[in-house]
């Protein structure tokens, strides 16, 4: 794939752990919004925020699959997660949300060149 | 000469982000580039708390930020519903929520990540501090 001026908006943390989640995927929808073309990719604990019969968090706690779930909405539809992650959580692809793309970690390297804008979370 | 823009989501006396941000900010400047903003996101937003005091001997990072932007404007920009959400508002958004105090003052400036975008979109290198 040639370079992209797409947004790479990176999850690398589990819901309800912190607020890391929630804020990266207010940027996200936030470039969405403004136009800009986003793509998501889910690396290590993150990719729990694609378990798809994930409830709220701990009592209080709001639940952050409804936000996964509005990503179409936004035209945010490339959802990359790395094949390892989900091995090493001893997850399948059919507990993920729909519309999810497997990739070897290995290949993650190449989408970091691919992409000038990228945010960390 | 490149311009850089720096993205702070550590908290100072938590995480080392804000204080490697700042030196890296000076380092850069020291070296006849220039920093086109700082956007603060996440537990970054404490970096902009008029309250904090920490003891005299150790550095006070609100005001290191502040002396950045005295001595090269530098615009010094905090995501609004990130700081909110952590007990930190200016005058007018305390009047807004009743509350009875404010922390962030200016040369901090509350606002959207519309402007996180635009300051990505207009800097030739972007940073990260996490």
């Amino acid at each position: 794939m040639a370079a992209t001026n797409a947004l790479l908006v990176i999850i690398r943390h589990a819901p309800h752990s912190s607020n890391w989640l929630r804020e990266g995927l207010d940027a996200a929808l936030v470039a969405a919004a403004f136009g800009q073309p986003v793509h998501l990719l889910f690396m290590g604990k993150g990719i729990l925020a694609l378990l798809k019969e994930q409830g709220s968090g701990a009592p209080g706690q709001k639940a952050t699959l409804p936000t996964i779930d509005m990503l179409e909405m936004y035209d945010i539809d490339k959802l990359w997660v790395t094949k390892e992650a989900l091995q090493n959580m001893h997850l399948s692809t059919d507990s993920l949300v729909d519309g999810v793309t497997l990739i070897a970690e290995r290949e993650v390297a190449g989408l970091l060149q691919q992409h000038t804008k990228i945010l960390n979370f | 000469m490149m311009q850089y823009g720096l993205l702070v989501m550590g908290a100072p006396y938590s995480s080392p982000a804000p204080h490697s941000a700042l030196r890296f900010a000076h380092a850069v400047l020291d070296r006849g580039h220039q920093v086109a903003g700082v956007f603060f996101y996440h537990d970054g937003v404490h970096n902009a708390s008029s309250l904090m005091a920490p003891p005299q001997d150790e550095l006070n990072l609100h005001d290191a930020w502040i002396e950045l932007h005295q001595q090269h404007a530098i615009p010094l920009d905090v995501c609004i519903a990130a700081a909110l959400r952590r007990g930190l508002m200016s005058e007018s958004e305390a009047q807004r929520h009743g509350k009875q105090a404010f922390n962030i003052a200016s040369p901090f400036e509350l606002t959207g990540l519309g402007q996180l975008l635009e300051l990505q979109q207009r800097s030739a290198r972007f940073i990260t501090f996490a």
